[in-house]
C-alpha cells in the first residue's frame, strides 16, 4: 500500500471511526462507510490539510469512495 | 379548560461535585466543594485559575467516538445526563406515544469551545475559511435537545431557552406549561453548560464577576459571606422528566415530587447588575406562589440564585424577606452554588434537582464556606450555614437569575 493510501485510510478510520478493514478502495463514503454529507465535507477538507492541496468544490463532487480519493490525492500531488 | 397536573418521574446530573444523581446528592449533604485548578486549558495567565470542572469524565464511556466528535461538551454532557434521567424514569421507549414526548432544554451559551477553536484555527490561517462542517450545528445552543430527540425518537417540542443562569428555569417552566396544557406526556428538561474555556474565564474576567481567590480555589464560592468576591464558574448538566400525573400514575412510575408553578419576570433595569432593591426578584417570586396558588408561608425551603457576587446576593435576600415577610425566618435558605460553583444555563436544572431531592430525602444541603458575617443580611434568616439539616420539606422554591435581568422562578411540592 502506497503512502498516500495508508494516510487516507487512517483519516477515514479516525473521522468516520469505522474498522480498517472496511476502509477498501470500492467502498462507498456515504453508501458503505457511514458518512452522511457533513462527513464527507469533513473528509475532503482533512485531505486537503494532510496532503497540502486545494480541492475544488466541483471535483469534491467526484470523489465518493476510498480508491476515487487516492487516485485523486495521488494525481494532486505528482 | 382544567390543567393538568406535573410531577417528576427521573432526575439525571453530571455535576462538579458528583457524576451521577446520587453522587451529586452525597456531594451535596457532605458540603463537598467542586473547585480545583483548572485543567481544561492553560489558566496561568488569567485572573482567576481555578474553576469547577467535571472531574473523571471520560465522554466514550458512554458515546461512540464518532458521535462525541460531533459534539461540543455542552451537548455531551446534555446526553449523559438525559440518558441517566430517562433510564431512572423507567419509560417504556417501545411503548409510549414518541409524538408526545418533547425535549425542552436550558443552554446559557451553547458550544463556546467550538466556536473559539474554529475561529482561533481561521485567525492561525492565511485568511482562506476553512470552517469544519459540524462548526455551526455543534455550537448552536439548540443542539443539545435535537440530538437527545435524534437518539431516542422524540417528536414532541423540541428547542433550547435561552436566558444566561435562567435558562434551564425557563425550560421547566416552559416545559410544565406545556405538559399542563395537554400538549405532551413527558418531556424531557433541564441544562447544560460547558463555558470553562479560554473565552468564557476570560469574558468572565473582564467583567469582574468570578471570585480571584487563586489561593483557595473551594473556599472562593461563600454566598452569604461578607468576604465573597464573585462566582466560581462551573459547568455540567441536570436533566428532569416532567411527566403528566396521570400517565405517570397509570405506570406506577416513581414520582419525586409534583412541580406547582414556575413565575417569570424582567429587572428592565442593567445588563448584568441586579437591581438593587430586588424588584425583579420580588416580583418573580410573588408570581411563582400565584402560579403554584401558593401562599409564602407554605413554603418551606428556598434553594437562592446565590451567586457568591456582593451585589447579587443581599438583593436576593432582601427580595426573600419582602415576599415572604415575618415567615422568611421559618424557611431554610441555601446557596448550592457554594459547592458546585455557576453552572450558568444549568444552574437552574441542577439547583431544581436539589431542591426535588431535598424534599425527598427531608435534608436541606448547606451554604457552606461561610466564616464571616455580612452585617447588611437580615441575622434572624436561616442560610444553613455549613452543615445539612433535616427538614421534612413539603414546598421547595428554587430562584435563578440570568444577566440581562432575566428571573425565573420554580416551586416543587411534595406530592400528597
Amino acid at each position: 500500500m502506497s503512502d498516500i493510501a495508508s494516510r487516507v485510510k487512517a483519516i477515514i478510520v479516525d473521522k468516520l471511526g469505522v474498522d480498517e478493514n472496511e476502509v477498501v478502495a470500492e467502498a462507498s463514503f456515504t453508501n458503505d462507510l457511514g458518512a452522511d454529507s457533513l462527513d464527507t465535507v469533513e473528509l475532503i477538507m482533512e485531505f486537503e490539510k494532510e496532503f497540502d492541496i486545494q480541492i475544488p468544490d466541483d471535483q469534491a463532487e467526484n470523489i465518493a469512495t476510498v480508491g476515487q480519493a487516492i487516485s485523486y490525492i495521488e494525481e494532486a500531488k505528482k | 379548560m382544567e390543567l393538568k397536573r406535573v410531577v417528576v418521574t427521573g432526575l439525571g446530573a453530571l455535576t462538579p461535585i458528583g457524576n451521577t444523581v446520587e453522587e451529586y446528592w452525597n456531594g451535596l449533604v457532605e458540603g463537598k466543594s467542586g473547585a480545583a485548578p483548572v485543567t481544561h486549558f492553560d489558566a496561568e495567565k488569567f485572573k482567576t485559575k481555578f474553576a469547577c470542572e467535571i472531574k473523571d469524565f471520560n465522554v466514550t464511556d458512554f458515546i461512540n467516538r464518532k458521535e462525541a466528535r460531533k459534539m461540543d461538551k455542552f451537548s455531551q454532557y446534555a446526553m449523559v445526563a438525559s440518558d441517566e434521567a430517562i433510564a431512572d424514569s423507567k419509560l417504556d421507549l417501545e411503548k409510549i406515544n414518541k409524538l408526545r414526548v418533547g425535549v425542552i432544554w436550558g443552554a446559557g451559551i451553547g458550544g463556546l469551545e467550538t466556536f473559539q477553536e474554529e475561529v482561533i484555527n481561521y485567525a492561525n490561517g492565511d485568511g482562506t475559511p476553512k470552517f469544519n462542517p459540524f462548526f455551526i450545528p455543534k455550537m448552536i445552543a439548540d443542539i443539545a435537545p435535537g440530538n437527545i430527540s435524534i437518539k431516542h425518537g422524540f417528536m414532541g417540542p423540541n428547542y433550547t431557552t435561552v436566558s444566561a443562569c435562567a435558562s434551564s428555569a425557563n425550560a421547566m417552566i416552559d416545559a410544565l406549561n406545556n405538559i399542563r396544557l395537554g400538549h405532551c406526556d413527558v418531556i424531557v428538561t433541564g441544562g447544560s453548560e460547558a463555558a470553562v474555556t479560554i473565552a468564557g474565564m476570560g469574558g468572565f474576567n473582564a467583567m469582574h464577576a468570578m471570585s480571584t481567590r487563586n489561593d483557595d480555589p473551594k473556599s472562593a464560592s461563600r454566598p452569604f459571606d461578607a468576604t465573597r468576591d464573585g462566582f466560581v464558574l462551573g459547568e455540567g448538566a441536570g436533566a428532569i422528566i416532567l411527566e403528566e400525573y396521570e400517565h405517570a400514575k397509570a405506570r406506577g412510575a416513581k414520582i419525586y415530587a409534583e412541580v406547582v408553578g414556575g413565575g417569570l419576570s424582567s429587572d428592565a433595569y442593567h445588563m448584568t447588575a441586579p437591581h438593587p432593591d430586588g424588584i425583579g426578584v420580588v416580583a418573580v417570586m410573588k408570581n411563582c406562589l400565584e402560579n403554584a396558588g401558593m401562599k409564602p408561608e407554605e413554603v418551606d425551603h428556598i434553594n437562592t440564585h446565590g451567586t457568591s457576587t456582593p451585589l447579587g446576593d443581599v438583593a436576593e435576600l432582601k427580595a426573600i424577606s419582602e415576599v415572604f415577610g415575618p415567615h422568611a425566618k421559618n424557611i431554610n435558605i441555601n446557596s448550592t452554588k457554594s459547592m458546585t460553583g455557576h453552572l450558568l444555563g444549568a444552574a437552574g436544572a441542577i439547583e431544581a434537582i436539589a431542591s426535588i431531592l431535598a424534599i425527598e430525602h427531608g435534608i436541606v444541603p448547606p451554604t457552606i464556606n461561610h466564616s464571616t458575617v455580612d452585617e447588611n443580611i437580615d441575622p434572624s434568616l436561616n442560610l444553613t450555614l455549613n452543615k445539612a439539616q433535616k427538614r421534612d420539606i413539603k414546598v421547595a422554591m428554587s430562584n435563578t437569575f440570568g444577566f440581562g435581568g432575566h428571573n425565573a422562578c420554580v416551586l416543587f411540592k411534595k406530592l400528597d
